[in-house]
């Protein structure tokens, strides 16, 4: 398979008063043309970073690249200037943002945000951009597009407004999509509309999608991979398939344990992670997850674990895959 | 939106009348009238026929009533102190004047207060932002009279670039534009800036950026717009109290504007000049108000359809 995208030990920093916050801290992971790949983890663990920076779109400063590479499409994203990145932004890369109550600009009708960035990258008249701000809207099934286009978002739903989002994003026929918690705003049957609908399109366009999320019941449904982010660094990544049945990094485990199921007992009390992420002032040294896991060892707290492989796609970086490792401890049950 | 107007249109007659009322009470509740000060040498007959004749010798009541009559007419009378004029054509001379001084002021204000607002938001805490943020706190805590008065000092008078004072030609309503204009340029200025910092903070200013669209359209398009609502909404007062003048730049600069008027017929006690001029300005000030709030619904979509709703 081909990849579109290619992220090499990315590091991003924000500079702060009190000192440097090591957002993301070495990532490394791949996009292929045509897949939808999930990142997910707990608030503040540098999903939403990693997202905003592939399309630079941090505020620089404080954040800045500290080491790494994106590689896109063969180019470096680090490298890019702002002309560059214009260029590239809402033509080649689209972004789909968490609440779509306030990611439309109040004061400029829904056609004209819809098509505004493919006027500029691809310098259509005005009557050409309205045919196609129609036919975006029709494509993510918006009702009476010819009327809709000349209403505010004031005038549309919260699910109808994140459709609008994503015919802004998809209106170039972007290589990647980028979707930041695309459905967290939105309620439970129309997530499901939003969700399909993206499915949909992808098919239909052929776009490669980043899902940022912490719903996993969501990267169950729509996804080809899972990356499982921690306090800034990468711990499992596989397919689906691997992440939700066989899952090696007790993060993971942990995260899968906490779903909600429908067929659990309403006396039993959710499952929860106990203690909080580390302080990414003061990154650990070892493995982040150390003080909250209960398969700790002694090494785990001053070394971070390398990159252990399972099988071609399925990656776990975790002291317990080491050979020396009381074997018990693997693959019992939460 | 009809039915807006015109409860709104009710309203600003009421509002209108209470004014009326009020500014007759109190003028009236001040000892004295306009010819009881300085008339010693006035013969008392002479008097009695001066009261008579501007009808000050009738009870209030009547007197209330029949100048409420005439304000429905649009006629605000004779001055009591001027023997040529009457206050209508006292306020056709002055007002134009007023109105070109505080015209100038108010294109000043708005042409450059928004743009040192963006400005300053767009460099926060850099030195353009301070820059600005300087020269606001010296508009908005430097009163109009010490501006003038150090304008007419350092660029009239050591330099002598500009008149002093006077009225007549282009050149003299300079200065007394700028003095005027400094205070609602600095007010905008800090309006602007902290709205537009919470713009900029926006996520559909995320939105505009991801599009790939250059910087200037971003801040032009999407964050300026929405950023200068709320400087609009105090457009009301600072247009009205700009047109009908400062009273006390007139003074400085000898500008024979309203504001001149209103203060020497206090000064005076000319009954029919202070009704007169309250009355107009508190028109200039109600219509102000209400062109602002048409003029809101224009650039806030979500506005018109509120009250459409209604």
């Amino acid at each position: 398979m081909e990849r579109l995208l290619e992220v090499k030990d990315l590091a991003v920093s924000f500079q702060t008063y009190y000192g440097e916050v090591e957002a993301v801290r070495g990532i490394s992971f791949h996009v292929n043309k045509g897949e939808t790949v999930a990142i997910v983890g707990e608030s503040g663990c540098g999903k939403s970073v990693t997202a905003n920076s592939i399309m630079q779109l941090l505020p620089m400063p404080p954040a800045f690249y500290k080491r790494g590479q994106i590689l896109f499409e063969g180019e470096d994203i680090v490298k890019k200037s702002e002309k560059e990145m214009q260029r590239i932004r809402g033509n080649k890369i689209s972004m789909i943002f968490q609440d779509p109550m306030t990611s439309l600009n109040p004061t400029m009708k829904v056609g004209k945000q819809i098509v505004e960035g493919l006027k500029k990258h691809q310098k259509l008249s005005s009557s050409q951009a309205e045919k196609k701000a129609i036919e975006m809207l029709e494509l993510v099934a918006v009702p009476q597009p010819e009327k809709r286009i000349k209403q505010y978002p004031h005038e549309f739903s919260g699910g109808m407004r994140q459709r609008v989002m994503i015919a802004l994003a998809m209106v170039s026929n972007p290589r990647l999509l980028i979707a930041d918690e695309p459905t967290t705003a939105l309620d439970v049957t129309v997530q499901a509309q939003i969700l399909d609908l993206m499915k949909e399109i992808q098919e239909k366009l052929g776009t490669s999608i980043i899902l940022i999320t912490h719903d996993l019941g969501v990267v169950a449904d729509m996804c080809d991979r899972v990356i499982v982010m921690y306090a800034g660094k990468i711990l499992e990544e596989g397919t689906v398939d691997e992440i939700f049945e066989n899952p090696k990094h007790p993060y993971t485990r942990k995260l899968l344990g906490s779903v909600p199921r429908l067929d659990m007992d309403r006396s039993e009390t959710l499952f929860s992670i106990k203690g909080t992420p580390p302080d990414l002032y003061k990154p650990p040294k070892g493995c982040p997850f150390f003080d909250r896991c209960d398969k700790a060892m002694v090494i785990c707290k001053d070394h971070m674990p390398g990159k252990a492989s399972h099988s071609k796609s399925h990656y776990s970086s975790c002291w317990l895959n080491h050979p020396m490792a009381k074997k018990d401890a693997e693959g019992s049950e939460e | 939106m009809s039915k807006y107007f015109v409860r709104r249109l009710a309203m600003s007659v009421v509002t209108l009348w209470v004014i009326v009322t009020i500014t007759f009470i109190l003028m009236h509740s001040v000892p004295g009238n306009p010819f009881a000060n300085e008339n010693k040498n006035i013969p008392e007959v002479v008097y009695q026929n001066l009261l008579k004749k501007y009808g000050l010798d009738k009870p209030l009541s009547e007197q209330y009533l029949i100048y409420l009559k005439n304000i429905v007419r649009w006629d605000f009378g004779e001055s009591m102190k001027s023997n040529t004029e009457t206050v209508n054509e006292m306020i056709a001379r002055g007002f134009p004047v007023s109105a070109q001084l505080g015209l100038q002021a108010l294109l000043i204000a708005l042409i450059i207060g928004p743009a040192l607002g963006a400005i300053a938001a767009l460099y926060q805490n850099r030195f353009p932002d301070y820059i600005s943020m300087i020269v606001s706190i010296i508009g908005v805590s430097v009163p109009s009279f010490v501006m003038g008065t150090f304008l007419i000092q350092f660029v009239a008078r050591n330099v002598d670039w500009l008149p002093i004072g006077g009225w007549g030609e282009w050149r003299h309503t300079i200065l007394p534009s700028f003095a005027l204009a400094l205070m609602p340029l600095a007010q905008i200025a800090r309006l602007m800036r902290s709205s537009m910092l919470e713009v900029l903070g926006q996520d559909y200013i995320k939105t505009a950026k991801s599009k790939g669209i250059s910087r200037t359209a971003v801040i032009l398009k999407h964050a300026v717009r929405n950023a200068i609502l709320p400087v609009v909404s105090i457009l009301g007062t600072t247009v009205s109290n700009l047109l009908v003048g400062s009273f006390v730049i007139e003074k400085i600069f000898g500008v024979p504007g309203l504001g001149m008027f209103f203060v020497n017929s206090i000064y005076n006690r000319d009954y029919t000049l202070i009704m007169g001029v309250t009355v107009f300005y508190a028109i200039i000030l109600i219509s102000m108000l209400f062109i602002v709030d048409i003029a809101y619904t224009l650039i806030d979509p979500r506005i018109r359809l509120t009250k459409e709703g209604r």
